[in-house]
């Protein structure tokens, strides 16, 4: 069964086990505008909660990403190289950043469910 | 209702804010104005759109300052202007307008500007953060020539794009045959409006100075036209940008001059050394010997290997691991028509030609960048 939760900053993260699914929200790729370029972390890094994971940048800014929790980055999404604007169509499901390794699970204590992020975003 | 902002009150508004509100327009604090910095449709289409159609933007927080020479005679005032500016200011013919820069002593650029000859007296259009200290600097060295007067009671609009001609012609029937930089008083939808054949765009297109109680008026009137949408400071930033266009206070700045920042194109043989007014304008002996024996550093464009953006404050290297910065990013960003990575900066001269490989350190990281030839997007005015 797969949880998703949410940071204050705006990732969301897809759990499966001790493997989470990170990516930012469809309320933070609309902040951002049109993305044209995703920097995602090397496969093998390990994160420290809230480090600087991955940058998404729009035609005017670059902001960047925060491991939501800590742990070994296992994957990152090929598809966001050759096509960065999925972050803007599908920003929480086809454009996914990274899949980490959680280290911690204690972390996750921290992190809103989908009706607190809600409201933290009205 | 989302409460109001605490910065609202502090920030001023041009006459088009009702309208940047009514559509959605994304407002940011802007050289001290509420500003639309994209509307619904986003940055990257609104540039598109510029360039494929026609954008119109509200640029109404730039300065607009008319000089009137106190003996009536328009080569008075040229005269006079010509001790704050490196440029030919006499030669401007009536209607015709030109870019220029004041300098300070040190050769340094205090803002760029637009000067028209509108027959009786010259228009000045200003950076919005640099209007006070224009005036003022203006006042203080002109007023026994001219008279220094802000139009504060007009707003500008730039519509810019290959329908802009289309667009402006149903309400202007002169402006077809404007050529670039034609610029004078025209009736637009029968208001009384300055109309130039200019931009910030590398794009065809034109500037309208229209009284402000008259500026929403005449917004809708454009925008009425499918092909016109309006257009926020994002896009223009990435549309000047592409153009190879300077953004004063980040390209070009008191420390930098006109030759280091690549202008010598807007500096007349009759200013430069052995021209018939040579010199006479403040800093003339730095930027003479910058024109007679070269400045050390130059201005260029830069183009990146892979997508990442450059942006503005980057330190730029001649070597992949080692040495120091040799240069910074002065604006960066993506190029939407170029879809990849723009950027320009300053480098040592030696190392400005065409070609010339470094790199660009981006968090932590050194991307290489190529020296590119600027516009980097061909520009399209009617000359």
């Amino acid at each position: 069964m797969t949880t998703t939760l949410y940071t204050s900053d705006h990732e969301w993260l897809a759990i499966e086990g001790d493997i989470a699914t990170v990516g930012i929200t469809d309320y933070a790729q609309q902040q951002l505008g049109d993305v044209v370029f995703v920097e995602l972390p090397k496969i093998g890094r390990v994160l420290k909660k809230a480090e600087a994971a991955a940058v998404v940048e729009s035609v005017k800014a670059a902001s960047d990403v925060y491991a939501p929790v800590t742990g070994e980055v296992l994957e990152t999404n090929p598809a966001l190289a050759a096509e960065p604007a999925l972050v803007n169509t599908d920003a929480q499901g086809a454009a996914w950043f990274f899949k980490i390794k959680i280290a911690d699970r204690n972390e996750l204590g921290g992190l809103m469910d989908e009706a607190a992020y809600k409201a933290h975003t009205a | 209702m989302p409460a109001p902002d605490d910065h609202d009150s502090l920030l001023r508004r041009t006459p088009l804010h009702a309208l940047h509100v009514s559509q959605s327009g994304k407002m940011v604090p802007f050289a001290g104005y509420d500003m639309p910095v994209q509307y619904p449709a986003g940055v990257l289409k609104e540039h598109l759109h510029t360039r494929a159609s026609a954008g119109l933007f509200d640029v109404s927080h730039m300065g607009q300052i008319a000089l009137r020479p106190k003996s009536g005679k328009v080569e008075d005032a040229a005269r006079a202007l010509e001790r704050l500016v490196p440029q030919d200011i006499i030669a401007i013919a009536p209607g015709r307008q030109r870019y220029a820069q004041f300098t300070n002593a040190d050769g340094g650029i205090l803002d760029d500007l637009m000067v028209a000859n509108f027959g009786d007296h010259l228009f000045l259009v200003v950076n919005a953060a640099c209007k006070d200290a224009d005036e003022a600097h203006l006042r203080v060295h002109l007023s026994d020539d001219c008279v220094i007067d802000p139009l504060d009671g007009r707003a500008l609009i730039a519509l810019q794009g290959p329908k802009a001609e289309t667009a402006l012609a149903k309400w202007c029937a002169e402006a077809p045959s404007m050529k670039f930089m034609d610029a004078g008083p025209r009736e637009v939808a029968g208001l009384p409006c300055f109309v130039s054949r200019s931009g910030y765009t590398g794009e065809d297109g034109f500037e309208i100075s229209v009284p402000a109680g008259d500026a929403e008026r005449l917004a809708k009137t454009l925008l009425e036209n499918p092909d016109v949408l309006p257009i926020g400071l994002g896009a223009r930033d990435s549309l000047r940008l592409e153009a190879g266009l300077c953004l004063y206070g980040h390209d070009i700045d008191t420390t930098t001059t006109p030759v280091e920042a690549a202008l010598e194109w807007s500096v007349q043989k009759s200013r430069r050394s052995g021209g018939t007014r040579a010199g006479g304008f403040p800093g003339a002996e730095k930027i003479l010997a910058h024109f007679d024996q070269g400045a050390s550093r130059r201005r260029v464009g830069l183009r990146t290997e892979g997508r990442a953006p450059v942006r503005e404050g980057a330190l730029l290297f001649a070597d992949a691991t080692a040495g120091e910065p040799i240069g910074k990013v002065t604006s960066g960003g993506f190029g939407p028509s170029l879809n990849a990575p723009v950027a320009m900066g300053y480098v040592p001269t030696s190392q400005s030609a065409l070609g010339t490989k470094l790199f660009a350190e981006v968090r932590g990281q050194r991307l290489a960048v190529e020296v590119a030839a600027m516009p980097f997007v061909k520009n399209t005015y009617k000359r």
